[in-house]
């Protein structure tokens, strides 16, 4: 009878112990989940900026802009454009 | 004590055989109250401490949810959210050295005197800057000063700024739309933050998820049938043209022939979404939907075509326009030029007045109502705008005769600018109306035929007439391309009153061979010296017309050598 109540003491609290083991286990990786999450949204965010600089910059305006005044192109007029015949390909 | 006390416990016969029982009962009695006590508290009324203990270690977060972008038909991002901070004080906790002050005077781009202002006023609560970038929030935080704290929060940022502004609209307070499409689409775009409770632990970390309360729903994406390309063309073309001719105000649209898209919606003046403090409301209406104006002789090729369909005419038909004026009433009706005998073509290409009243008084009042109106004129547009006005059409019973003539050719009705390039889908294609829409489609939509094929088709050929040279919009030529238009010049209506201001407009579509895109540019009050829409609109329609077909890569359907700029071709004048 003793023996048993030892062994079934012994049993329970390796049971409490590895309950409380992966209890910790558990909470560590949330957090790490979390920080990761915390990380996506900062990516999302840096993302949507990326975005909005890349729209700024590339704005038909400034586009035009730039190409006018540094690299100095324009438009060629009604009498310098040839159009192609499509079908001839 | 006597010695029998040891030997059994006795009431002393000096106190009352009730004590024992008394002191007894009550003390028992206390133990249940204090049993009960404690069941009811655990297991009946137990929120409250509950709650108290979960306080301690729990904590509700918000899930933050942002708003949806609005994007070009290409998905390029036309206005974006990204967090921000604003920052806040509590004005009489604040304790800050000078040194600490200037620093976030400085830090804010804020004057010291507006930052002492601020933190003087005596509120509880104030904000310092709002929408600040993150990085400087974090080098206010890094100052360290106590009672300065901030708070995140969203801004909606507009690439596209001015040319842009009147179409998207803005967002105000919490991001919420309050103009344009921001406000149209106010609940596809708007994200709910959802929320969720968690266990924390002594640090303030995140440890567990206890449950989810509410689940945040993002804001949707928004794509809308404008072509970056093609709105700037128009902003860039129609801002020159008001400036050109010293103008009040002008719009500009460009639709899809073959699906009713808005491709490109102009209007100046315009302002900065991104930057509204000193922008007048008067600046942000877009005039081609929320402003009505009549139209002038842009309504003529309706009239011609209500009278085909009828059968009054043939585009063959002789017209008597001399001697230039027509007397109703006690109203006399002017051509800006005299002409003799025209051709129902004729009278749409020389623009006369006379003519088109003419062809309308022969017509019954109820089939020109009707062709007005199965054009769209005095309905709405449905387009999801806010702020839309659908202009005005009378019933025809109440017309007398000299307004049926006026009509014919564009006053005493108005229309706003997106109507009536709409109404003109009639004619580039074979008479069907195309639904409008600012919302990308993914091909061509169909829409009720209102006129026939037929009749679109003579309409097409007249006002191919009218940009040709000889008509009055030979300005309007694009090279390369067969183009269809007409022009406008309408006296402005002031207090009821006809006056020598004016709204010259020209609306066209190319190729006319297979028309792909429909034009049509309002320019208001142009005191440059030149009123007529021949020589204030059509310039711009063919910038801008030429521009985009070359853009979408259009086939030319005409010998471009054939458009080379008409050398001071004789222009015919037209009033209205």
């Amino acid at each position: 009878m003793l023996k048993l109540n030892v062994l079934l003491l012994c049993a329970v609290v390796a049971c409490s112990l590895s309950l409380v083991t992966s209890r910790h286990q558990a909470r560590k990786l949330f957090v790490e989940l979390e920080r990761e999450r915390a990380l996506a949204h900062a990516y999302d965010v840096e993302y949507g900026q990326l975005q909005l600089e890349q729209s700024t910059w590339a704005m038909p305006a400034r586009i035009e802009n730039v190409a006018r005044a540094q690299l100095k192109m324009q438009l060629p007029g009604a009498g310098r454009i040839q159009v192609m015949d499509g079908s001839a390909r | 004590m006597s010695a029998a006390a040891a030997g059994r416990i006795r009431t002393p016969p000096n106190l009352p055989r009730v004590r024992a029982p008394f002191l007894f009962g009550s003390l028992l009695a206390l133990f249940i109250l204090l049993a009960a006590r404690s069941v009811y508290l655990q297991w009946i009324d137990n929120a409250f401490l509950q709650e108290q203990g979960s306080s301690r270690y729990s904590r509700d977060l918000e899930v933050p949810a942002h708003r949806g972008r609005i994007l070009d038909r290409f998905g390029d991002p036309l206005a974006i959210s990204t967090p921000v901070k604003a920052i806040w004080a509590w004005p009489e906790k604040v304790e800050a050295t000078p040194a600490q002050l200037q620093a976030l005077s400085a830090a804010l781009d804020l004057a010291p005197s507006a930052l002492a202002a601020k933190l003087a006023a005596g509120d509880d609560f104030v904000y310092l800057k709002r929408g600040v970038a993150p990085e400087v929030a974090a080098r206010v935080a890094a100052l360290g000063i106590k009672g300065v704290h901030d708070d995140d929060e969203y801004r909606r940022y507009y690439p596209a700024g001015e040319v842009m502004s009147h179409v998207l609209g803005f967002t105000g307070d919490r991001d919420a739309g309050q103009e344009g499409m921001e406000l149209g689409q106010q609940t596809w775009l708007g994200g709910t933050p959802g929320s969720r409770r968690v266990i924390i632990n002594r640090r303030g970390e995140v440890v567990e998820d206890v449950a989810n309360i509410r689940s945040p729903r993002e804001g949707r994406d928004l794509a809308l049938s404008i072509d970056s390309r093609l709105q700037y063309l128009a902003y860039r073309e129609l801002k020159a043209a008001v400036e050109a001719n010293k103008a009040k105000a002008g719009g500009l649209v460009v639709l899809d022939a073959r699906s009713g898209e808005i491709l490109a919606l102009a209007n100046w003046p315009s302002y900065n979404p991104n930057n509204r403090t000193r922008v007048v409301r008067e600046r942000m209406r877009n005039r081609a939907l929320t402003d009505t104006f009549e139209p002038g002789s842009t309504l003529k090729p309706f009239t011609i075509a209500a009278a085909l369909e009828a059968g009054k005419v043939q585009p063959s038909s002789v017209i008597d326009t001399a001697p230039g004026t027509l007397t109703i009433g006690k109203a006399t009706i002017h051509d800006a030029h005299r002409e003799g005998s025209l051709t129902v073509e004729q009278v749409i290409q020389k623009s006369s007045n006379v003519g088109a009243a003419k062809i309308a008084l022969a017509l019954p009042p109820e089939k020109m109502w009707s062709t007005f109106s199965g054009v769209g004129f005095g309905a709405p547009l449905k387009s999801g705008f806010p702020g839309e006005v659908s202009g005005r059409l009378r019933p025809a019973k109440t017309w007398r005769p000299i307004e049926q003539a006026t009509m014919a050719f564009g006053h005493g009705i108005s229309v706003n600018l997106v109507q009536l390039a709409r109404a003109y889908t009639v004619f580039a294609t074979e008479g069907e109306l195309k639904p409008i829409t600012l919302f990308r489609e993914a091909g061509p939509v169909a829409g009720p035929p209102v006129i026939k094929a037929e009749t679109a088709r003579a309409v097409r050929h007249m006002l191919e007439m009218a940009v040709a040279v000889g008509g009055t919009a030979p300005k309007a030529q694009v090279a390369g391309y067969r183009v269809a238009g007409k022009t406008g010049t309408a006296h402005k209506l002031e207090g009821g009153v006809y006056v020598n201001k004016f709204v010259s407009s020209f609306v066209g579509f190319a190729p006319v061979s297979s028309p792909r895109l429909i034009v049509a540019v309002m320019i208001d009050e142009p005191s440059g010296g030149q009123y007529y829409g021949g020589a204030v609109a059509a310039p711009a329609f063919s910038n801008v017309m030429g521009a985009a077909l070359r853009l979408l890569g259009v086939p030319t359907d005409a010998p471009v050598a054939s458009i080379l700029p008409p050398p001071e071709a004789p222009e015919v004048q037209e009033e209205t």
